[in-house]
């Protein structure tokens, strides 16, 4: 469904990816793990619009998408949850959700009732204003505002960041219920063991390259150790 | 009781100066803009007001009423073609590029109305009053204190009660974001621009029937404009 082909990124004179290739079929749970700065984040906003790149770098459904805004990339199908939440100040909970479902696709999975139905708590702190809210409350918040477009493809960035584990925990409960709709997921996350046991296929990423592919159940966690840290390590 | 009569009329005057502070705060408080060129975008909306009367015959309410869409248009096109081009992290182009709008629009006001004074005439209702007993206040100010009071409030019913609003204030919290959400930041700030062009057709509407203008006097509009935002604390439309 999504592909890219030797995707590359830069800021300024600084590269941070040097040709990826990755792909993530319908329906499918894709882990993305590597050290800091190991171009995670930066691979997610390539894929998201956010960055632009050459056309064919990434291809959606058939289509080269590398050179399309982000605006036009949610449209797509392909939302995505940013890293550090980036929640809308000026605007309450519920209106946070309401702007993430301005763009609504096809029959309406997600809509308030369903995000609330995941999230119970969000319903009880609808009014109040979304930065007002605790960590993990803040990312339900920009998990659902993102479902709220009805994507195909959802891109998580970090979404364990800054949380502690019990509200981690509750956080992932709800990926499976995701899934469920039929939604193609991509996971970005630091915590290893977390990522390889919720994922169906893992890409470790290091210095800006491809250092492991492959499916999570056939993964060894010496062959991660050294994709995640270099041979010499 | 000449110290009431002042301050009643002082405080009708200020719902002119509201006027021309909502358009400029609006802008101001979605893309951080400040337009220089303002003051001369109020002129230049009194001199299309005033065409229309003059076209048509209509009388000036209703002129406005034929202009703002057009105006609104204007605002867009400013927005899309122009301004989109200079926003970003550095705040000195887009003040250059107001700054010689500013100077163009005076010029080029100049060229096609001259340097002579107009007037927009509402006939009898330019000198009605009413007399509330301690003082007499005119019909005009009256009107001019009620459209800037109905402005301020429908611009917060926008900016609270619709999907507009919601997108003015997310792309006026962070652009890149509201652009995943599948805003596109520049035709957000594109309507903004159109919907500030509007209330300036209202502003310059009450500002041609009130007294008279030429293409010179845009600059201290933008300073009355300013003083309300920035002295008297306007509210800041946009972020919180």
């Amino acid at each position: 469904m999504l592909e890219t082909h030797s995707l590359t990124a830069s800021y300024g004179q600084f590269k941070a990816l040097f040709g990826i290739d990755i792909t993530v079929a319908p329906g499918e749970c894709v882990a993305i793990i590597g050290a800091n700065g190991a171009g995670k984040t930066t691979l997610l906003r390539s894929i998201s619009g956010v960055l632009r790149n050459a056309p064919g770098m990434v291809v959606h459904k058939g289509t080269p998408i590398g050179t399309l805004p982000a605006d036009a990339v949610v449209q797509r199908g392909i939302a995505m949850v940013p890293e550090g939440r980036k929640l809308f100040p000026s605007l309450s909970v519920e209106e946070n959700l309401l702007i993430g479902g301005q763009v609504r696709r096809g029959d309406a999975r997600w809509t308030l009732e369903t995000v609330y139905a995941l999230f119970p708590i969000l319903k009880e702190r609808r009014l109040s204003p979304a930065t007002a809210l605790s960590g993990g409350q803040q990312q339900m918040v920009a998990i659902g505002r993102a479902l709220m477009s009805n994507p195909e493809l959802l891109l998580c960035d970090e979404i364990s960041l800054g949380l502690a584990p019990v509200v981690i925990r509750d956080i992932y409960a709800a990926l499976p219920r995701i899934r469920e709709t039929g939604a193609a997921v991509v996971i970005v996350e630091q915590d290893i063991t977390r990522a390889l046991a919720v994922a169906d296929r893992v890409y470790c990423l290091m210095e800006g390259r491809v250092t492991l592919t492959g499916p999570t159940a056939s993964t060894t966690r010496d062959a991660v150790h050294a994709a995640y840290f270099g041979d010499a390590a | 009781m000449i110290w009431l009569d002042t301050l009643v009329q002082g405080l009708l005057l200020g719902g002119l100066y509201a006027l021309f502070a909502a358009g400029l705060s609006l802008v101001f408080g979605i893309m951080r803009l400040v337009n220089l060129a303002h003051g001369d975008l109020i002129v230049l909306a009194a001199f299309v007001v005033l065409v229309v009367v003059e076209a048509t015959g209509l009388n000036p309410f209703l002129s406005a009423l034929i202009a703002a869409p057009a105006l609104f248009a204007f605002g867009w096109a400013l927005q899309w073609f122009v301004f989109n081009r200079v926003l970003g992290k550095d705040i000195l182009p887009p003040l250059l590029v107001t700054f010689g709008l500013s100077i163009a629009l005076q010029n080029g006001m100049l060229e096609v109305f001259s340097a002579d004074s107009q007037r927009i005439r509402v006939g009898a209702l330019e000198s009605a009053s009413v007399d509330l007993g301690l003082v007499t206040v005119g019909i005009m100010p009256l009107l001019t204190f009620a459209s800037a009071v109905a402005v301020i409030f429908t611009l917060n019913q926008i900016f609270y009660r619709t999907a507009l609003g919601r997108a003015f204030r997310a792309t006026s919290d962070d652009p890149v974001t509201a652009s995943l959400m599948g805003i596109n930041p520049r035709s957000v700030f594109a309507v903004a621009t159109g919907l500030a062009m509007v209330i300036v057709t209202i502003a310059a509407l009450y500002l041609g029937m009130r007294s008279n203008f030429d293409p010179s006097i845009g600059p201290a509009r933008l300073i009355f404009a300013f003083e309300a935002v920035i002295i008297g604390a306007l509210a800041r439309f946009g972020a919180r």
